[in-house]
């Protein structure tokens, strides 16, 4: 949406020195129509029918009623849904910390042109073939403590109650997730690398400027909108993460891997509290949409300079 | 299990607004308004498919211009999608379920019609206590389609034989064979922890032995500080006693019944006992046939609670599944629906089917039919607790509306988890009441 933006703001500047209103080049807006009606009945209709919904009382059958400001006063004090907002920020934190330095070097290792990188980055790029419902099923049957790869290979600190216990699992899911996402994040580092030019690294190399000096001074500082960009999709991704801890844990034990999105569906579809459903999925977008613009605008990446100035 | 889930929020969010659409456009309930455009079904696979399929045929062979349509579903998927299909008026003719609170709701909503006088003659044939739980207030909303599912105990005789462990009566017998059973370096009892509902076993049962079925039959009426009856306080109390001696293992929390890993313990022979629903035993079967056949697999009723009041003979589980009737469906399906009820539900086909997979349907003068089966010891077994049980308990998290249901799996898994105890546990459920 920001290159959008930055392209727009591009065209604009051009256009300044036309007549105005002479707007005949470039395609009809109305080539827009078909993706706003999609947008419009798939999103935004959806969305403020949840709006709604927050605000009445149905639980599937027979017709909804209001309940006015009832379900909000309900589920922000709700000690369950509490302990998901919680989990949530610990998660999307976690996973940030733990994804990011790992995508990064990744990244930075699979730009190299040597073969042997090349066949790594296959091999890397793996998990992202499979589907998270696939992952959370080879996990949950790799961590058995009874009859996993502890047992299998005799190693006995293998053979923990990794998704049992309410101390491991969130962990456990921390680990999955960032296995899962992992090889998406350094794909793009990848192609942030590759298109940082040569004749910086040059440069650089003529100052007398070593590798580690080449990293954080070049390769780094280019990368800074890749990073915006990989970290936008890791936190607003975690406040979605559904799918994996679904089948993996099924936001077990207990609560300790209840997340918010899973909190939203097993109040939605198990307890059928619409309501109540209603008002978390109204939270997530809120705060979806708070963290996605807040992040364009603290890192500046909205403007979106060109870096290459002066190459 | 369930798959094919929306992978994003954006899913969900329209997922939950759909319904409201959806019911915005059904406009409630309008009984008998629909046009006919032929009866139809929503039908589950697994477990007693077979038979399904087969009545299905029948009657579609038999009546051509009364066809019905079927579609299948994976246990989960459909639990969720009946409802909305319910609520927002475009429920099938013929509604698979499990009675108890969700049939309470569609009757209190209108959305199953009485076919009390169109199902008697099934209903005479029935295990009374199993055609109970299709009734409110006197009228037969729904009537049984398949098996009777009692919650057996199950155990590895191979086992109990190594440890010197004799078959348990009591429940300080049973507490006694935990400790031998844990000293042998076996998991005493199989407890599929990750699945949470297999641990509602363990506190009916219990709360059944102690207190008797009124226990929970005050929850489900709703008074006030019904879940801190002292029976229930006793039951709660016993498990976490069950626990920190060690029954269930260390690693429950990580076991799970989609995947069987709580049976493939005991015939495994990694763990002695399991507690579970008589749907288990064709799992038996098939993973372990020589186990079986060497008669090396065990089954008891619930050990007795001394001084308790309930009746050592009472059983929980899932009395059957149950065939309703749509009430926003056409007069002229409903009459298709009706006849396929009383010419194909448990008739004599159907019985010899569920027979056959090592079931046993809830239908009296069954004796001599079970004598010439395979396994015919078991299924006597199985039938006589049906046949025999002053009170059929259904699972709670069935009998109590969605909601209380969720907070009870939920509460529960944390009471044998040790984050709560016995009198949060029942606090939280009072609240709840």
């Amino acid at each position: 949406m920001s290159a959008a933006t930055g392209s727009a703001a591009l065209t604009q500047t051009r256009q300044g020195r036309r007549a105005p209103g002479n707007r005949a080049d470039g395609p009809s807006v109305w080539m827009a129509g078909p993706a706003l009606v999609l947008f419009g009945v798939f999103a935004v209709v959806p969305l403020i029918g949840v709006a709604v919904l927050s605000f009445m009382s149905w639980d599937g059958l027979g017709d909804p009623v209001w309940a006015g400001a009832e379900n909000w006063g309900r589920t922000l004090t709700d000690p369950v849904t509490q302990n998901a907002m919680r989990l949530t920020v610990v998660l999307s934190v976690a996973t940030w910390l733990f994804q990011t330095p790992l995508s990064l070097l990744l990244g930075v290792f699979m730009a190299g042109r040597q073969r042997y990188r090349a066949v790594l980055s296959v091999l890397y790029f793996l998990p992202l073939l499979f589907s998270a419902a696939a992952v959370a099923i080879a996990y949950r049957a790799l961590l058995d403590p009874n009859f996993g790869l502890g047992t299998a290979l005799g190693i006995s600190w293998l053979s923990q109650d990794w998704i049992g216990s309410p101390d491991l699992a969130l962990w456990v899911v921390l680990f999955v997730i960032s296995w899962s996402f992992v090889p998406f994040h350094s794909l793009l580092y990848q192609g942030g690398v590759r298109q940082i030019p040569k004749s910086m690294y040059e440069a650089a190399l003529l100052d007398g400027a070593g590798r580690v000096q080449q990293f954080f001074y070049i390769t780094l500082p280019q990368l800074k909108y890749t990073i915006v960009t990989s970290s936008t999709l890791m936190i607003v991704g975690s406040l979605t993460y559904f799918d994996l801890i679904f089948v993996l844990t099924g936001g077990g034990p207990g609560n300790a891997t209840r997340i918010l999105p899973l909190d939203m569906y097993l109040t939605g579809f198990r307890s059928y509290d619409m309501g109540k459903a209603s008002v978390i999925a109204v939270i997530l977008v809120v705060v979806g949409l708070a963290v996605s613009i807040g992040l364009n605008r603290f890192s500046g990446a909205s403007k979106m300079d060109s870096q290459m100035e002066g190459v | 299990m369930r798959l094919s889930i929306g992978r994003r929020t954006g899913a969900m969010v329209a997922a939950v607004s759909l319904a409201t659409v959806l019911a915005a456009c059904g406009g409630g309930n309008q009984p008998g308004q629909a046009a006919a455009d032929g009866a139809s079904a929503w039908a589950l696979t697994g477990g007693s498919e077979e038979m399904f399929r087969a009545q299905f045929d029948a009657w579609n062979a038999e009546n051509p211009d009364q066809e019905i349509a079927v579609d299948w579903f994976a246990n989960d998927a459909y639990k969720e999608k009946i409802r909305t299909a319910v609520g927002s008026g475009n429920a099938p003719t013929l509604i698979y379920s499990w009675a108890g609170g969700t049939l309470a709701d569609y009757v209190a909503n209108d959305s199953v019609v009485d076919i009390t006088a169109d199902t008697q003659e099934l209903t005479d044939r029935l295990v009374p206590s199993v055609a109970a739980n299709g009734q409110v207030d006197g009228k037969t909303y729904a009537v049984p389609n398949t098996q009777s599912q009692p919650v057996v105990l199950y155990y590895n005789q191979e086992v109990l034989d190594a440890a010197g462990v004799e078959v348990p009566t009591t429940y300080d017998e049973l507490l006694t064979a935990v400790g031998t059973l844990k000293d042998q370096g076996v998991i005493p009892v199989a407890l599929a922890g990750q699945s949470v509902w297999p641990e509602l076993m363990w506190i009916q049962y219990l709360t059944d032995r102690i207190g008797g079925p009124e226990v929970f039959q005050a929850v489900v009426d709703g008074e006030e500080g019904a879940w801190s009856d002292p029976a229930v306080i006793e039951a709660t109390t016993k498990i976490q006693e069950l626990v920190d001696a060690g029954a269930f293992g260390d690693s429950f929390g990580s076991v799970n019944a989609d995947q069987n890993a709580d049976t493939a313990l005991v015939h495994t022979g990694k763990a002695a006992f399991i507690l579970q629903g008589s749907w288990v035993y064709p799992n038996f079967l098939n993973d372990a046939p020589e186990l079986v056949e060497s008669g090396g697999l065990g089954y008891t009723t619930f050990p007795a609670v001394d001084g308790g009041a309930g009746d050592p003979a009472n059983i929980v589980g899932n009395p059957s599944n149950f065939w309703s009737v749509s009430a926003s469906a056409a007069e002229e399906d409903q009459a298709t629906a009706k006849s396929f009820i009383s010419s194909q539900v448990l008739n004599d086909d159907a019985v010899d089917d569920l027979l056959a997979i090592g079931t046993v349907p809830p239908i009296t003068g069954l004796e001599d039919k079970i004598e010439q089966q395979d396994n015919a010891d078991y299924l006597s077994f199985v039938y006589g607790m049906v046949r025999d049980a002053p009170h059929f308990q259904l699972s709670w998290d069935q009998a109590l509306p969605p909601a209380q249901a969720q907070e009870l799996l939920n509460n529960l898994s944390q009471l044998f988890l040790g984050q709560i105890d016995p009198q949060q546990f029942s606090d939280a459920m009072d609240a709840t009441l």
